[in-house]
C-alpha cells in the first residue's frame, strides 16, 4: 500500500508541472478564443533568458524580474503586431499567427542565447525524505507550492477583481465588451502578460528537470490531453486534469505496463481523453456552449 | 435661441472593408433628453449608423471616411469605443449581447467597467437598475445565457444604465419579444428617459412602436434618410403610413397591386 501511495503522489507532482503548462493554454483561449500554439515557445523563451541571465551573473531575483520583463514586452508587442491587425477574423487566422510566434520565438530565442542545451539550477535543493515511509524530494514540493499559489490568484483574479470580470466579458463576446467601455486590446495585454508569467513559471519548472533546450518547446504537447479533460478554457480544470494525467499515466505504468510490456506511459493520457470526451464533451469544467432554440 | 443638440451627425459616410458604401450621407439630431427614432427597413443602415455613432464599427473592419459627429459640443469620431462610453454614449447592441457565462449580477457589474473603483457609484447604480427591473434582482446570480430573451434585454438596458448614460443608442430593442414586453421595454425606456434625463437615439422596424414613444423621427433607406419630422407628422405622413405602418386610405393594401414599387422609387433618386 505504501507503495500505492508513493507512486500516486509522484504522479501527482507530475501532474502539476502539466498543468503548469495547460493553464497558460487555457487563459489565452478564455481571453481570445485562440489556441496558442507558440505556448511552448514562450516558455522555452522564458528558461533560455534565465538561463541567458544567469550566465551573465546576475543575481537570481533580477534574473527572474529581467525574464518576466521580456515576457511583458513579447505579451504587449504579440497584441499590438499579431493580434490587433487580426481582430475580427475568423479564430483559424489567430490559429495560424500563433504557429508563426512559435517559429519566431524558437529562432530568436536560439539565435540569441545559441542551441546547446543548458542546464538550469535556481538553488532549490533537491533533498528526498520519507513521510510515514513515502519517498518525497523538496524540489517537487516547492513547485506544487508555487502551482498552488498561482492557480489560487488567479482564481481570485478572475472572479473577484474588476479587471477578471472584464476578461471574463471579453472571452463571451469581444464586441459587447466593448460596446460596454472595455478595451479590448489593453485586455488581451493583460491576458498575455499573465500566461507569459505562467510561461516562465513552466519554463523553469520544466527547464530545472530537463535541462533548457530546444524540446522545451514541445513540453506543450503533454499539455493536450490535459486540456481536453479539464476542458479547454477552464483554470481548475487545467490543474485537477493535470493531476488526473499524472497520476493516472504513473499508476499505469507501475501496475498495468508490466501486464502488457510496458511504455503505456506515453499514451495512456489520450486514453483518459478519450474517455472523458465520450462523457463530456466540452471537458470535466470547460464552458458549455449555451445554444438558444 | 434654440438650444445646441447632444449629439450631432453631420453627412457622415461609412465604408466597410474599404469597398462597402453604407452611409451615404447621413445627417441627425439629438437634443438632451429626447427620444429619437432612426426607421427604417433591413438593411436600410440603422445599426450602422448607430456602430457609427459609438465608433462600433471600426470593430466590423469599417469606417466613418467623410462627415462628423459630435458630442456635446466636442468632435467623436476619432475616439475610440471606450471612450464615448467613458463620455455617456452607450449603445445597446441589437440581438442583446449579453455575456452568456456571466451571472446577471456580473453582467450588470461589467457596465460600469469605465467608472473604475468608484465602488459608492456603482452600488447605487446597481440599486437603482434592480429598481427598474426587481425581476432581474430575481435572477441576479443565474448565468445571462439561461435567463429569457425580455430578461436579456433588460439586462442589456440595465448594463448600459450603470456606465451613467448621456444617451442611449438602442438598436431594436423589440427583436423577438412578445407584444407585451415590447410594451414594457418601451415604457422603461421612456422612464429612464424621464427620470434619469437619458437622450434616447432608437432604431426601430417595428414602426408603430417607436414613433408613439418618440418625440422624432428619421426614415433610413438604402444608407440615406429620405424623411424626418415630429412623430405626429411622420405619423400622418401618407408614405409612412404605407410602408411603415401598414396603413392605406383604403384600408387593406393587396400584394398583387405593384404599384408602390413605383412610389418608393421617388425617395431614392
Amino acid at each position: 500500500m505504501t507503495f500505492f501511495f508513493e507512486v500516486l503522489i509522484n504522479g501527482l507532482l507530475m501532474g502539476i508541472m502539466y498543468s503548469l503548462v495547460a493553464l497558460g493554454f487555457a487563459l489565452i483561449y478564455k481571453a481570445s478564443d485562440v489556441f496558442n500554439m507558440a505556448q511552448g515557445a514562450m516558455s522555452l523563451l522564458a528558461g533560455l533568458a534565465l538561463v541567458g541571465f544567469l550566465e551573465m551573473s546576475f543575481p537570481l531575483w533580477l534574473a527572474l524580474l529581467c525574464t518576466v520583463g521580456i515576457m511583458i514586452i513579447l505579451a504587449y508587442s504579440t497584441v499590438f503586431f499579431v493580434l490587433k491587425p487580426l481582430v475580427n477574423r475568423p479564430p483559424l487566422m489567430l490559429f495560424m499567427a500563433t504557429f508563426g510566434i512559435m517559429y519566431l520565438l524558437e529562432g530568436i530565442g536560439q539565435s540569441i542565447w545559441g542551441t546547446d542545451a543548458k542546464g538550469l539550477n535556481i538553488g532549490i535543493p533537491e533533498i528526498s525524505f520519507e513521510i510515514r515511509g513515502i519517498l518525497m524530494n523538496t524540489f517537487d514540493l516547492t513547485f506544487a507550492g508555487v502551482a498552488a499559489l498561482l492557480v489560487a490568484s488567479l482564481v481570485w483574479f478572475f472572479q473577484k477583481t474588476r479587471t477578471g470580470r472584464a476578461l471574463r466579458a471579453v472571452s463571451d463576446d469581444h464586441e459587447a465588451a466593448l460596446s460596454v467601455g472595455i478595451p479590448l486590446l489593453k485586455a488581451w495585454a493583460v491576458t498575455w502578460v499573465i500566461a507569459g508569467i505562467v510561461a516562465t513559471v513552466a519554463g523553469v519548472a520544466w527547464g530545472s528537470r530537463l535541462g533548457v533546450q530546444f524540446s522545451l518547446g514541445y513540453i506543450a504537447f503533454k499539455a493536450l490531453p490535459v486540456l481536453i479533460i479539464g476542458g479547454i478554457d477552464s483554470i481548475p480544470g487545467a490543474i485537477i486534469a493535470g493531476l488526473i494525467v499524472g497520476a493516472g499515466e504513473t499508476l499505469a505504468e507501475v501496475f498495468i505496463g508490466p501486464y502488457v510490456g510496458g511504455g503505456i506511459q506515453t499514451f495512456f493520457p489520450y486514453l483518459i481523453a478519450l474517455l472523458v470526451l465520450y462523457f463530456k464533451p466540452y471537458g470535466l469544467f470547460g464552458k458549455e456552449i449555451i445554444e438558444r432554440v | 435661441m434654440e438650444p445646441a443638440p447632444l449629439l450631432k451627425v453631420n453627412n457622415i459616410e461609412v465604408i466597410y472593408e474599404h469597398v462597402i458604401l453604407v452611409l451615404k450621407g447621413v445627417s441627425l439630431d439629438v437634443y438632451e433628453g429626447q427620444i429619437a427614432s432612426l426607421l427604417g427597413a433591413n438593411g436600410a443602415g440603422k445599426s450602422t449608423t448607430l456602430k457609427a455613432i459609438s465608433n462600433l464599427v471600426k470593430a466590423e473592419r469599417g469606417e466613418v471616411t467623410k462627415g462628423t459627429v459630435e458630442f456635446d459640443g466636442k468632435r467623436v469620431d476619432r475616439l475610440f469605443a471606450p471612450a464615448l462610453v467613458k463620455m455617456g454614449v452607450i449603445q445597446i447592441m441589437e440581438g442583446r449581447h449579453t455575456f452568456e457565462h456571466l451571472t446577471v449580477e456580473d453582467d450588470l457589474l461589467t457596465g460600469a467597467y469605465t467608472r473604475g473603483r468608484d465602488k459608492k457609484g456603482i452600488k447605487e447604480a446597481l440599486d437603482r437598475v434592480y429598481g427598474y427591473f426587481p425581476r432581474l434582482k430575481e435572477r441576479r446570480s443565474a448565468k445571462t445565457g439561461y435567463i429569457s430573451g425580455g430578461e436579456m434585454q433588460m439586462c442589456a438596458i440595465g448594463r448600459g444604465l450603470m456606465a451613467k448614460p448621456r444617451i442611449m443608442l438602442l438598436d431594436e430593442p423589440s427583436m423577438g419579444l412578445a407584444p407585451l414586453l415590447v410594451k414594457e421595454i418601451f415604457e422603461i425606456i421612456v422612464r429612464l428617459n424621464k427620470e434619469e434625463n437619458v437622450g434616447m437615439l432608437l432604431a426601430e422596424q417595428n414602426a408603430a412602436m417607436a414613433l408613439e414613444y418618440a418625440e422624432y423621427g428619421y426614415v433610413m433607406e438604402n444608407g440615406r434618410v429620405v424623411l424626418d419630422g415630429d412623430a405626429e407628422t411622420l405619423k400622418n405622413n401618407a408614405d409612412v403610413k404605407e410602408f411603415y405602418l401598414g396603413l392605406t386610405e383604403i384600408g387593406k393594401k393587396s400584394y398583387r397591386d405593384v404599384k408602390h414599387y413605383h412610389r418608393r422609387k421617388r425617395w431614392l433618386a
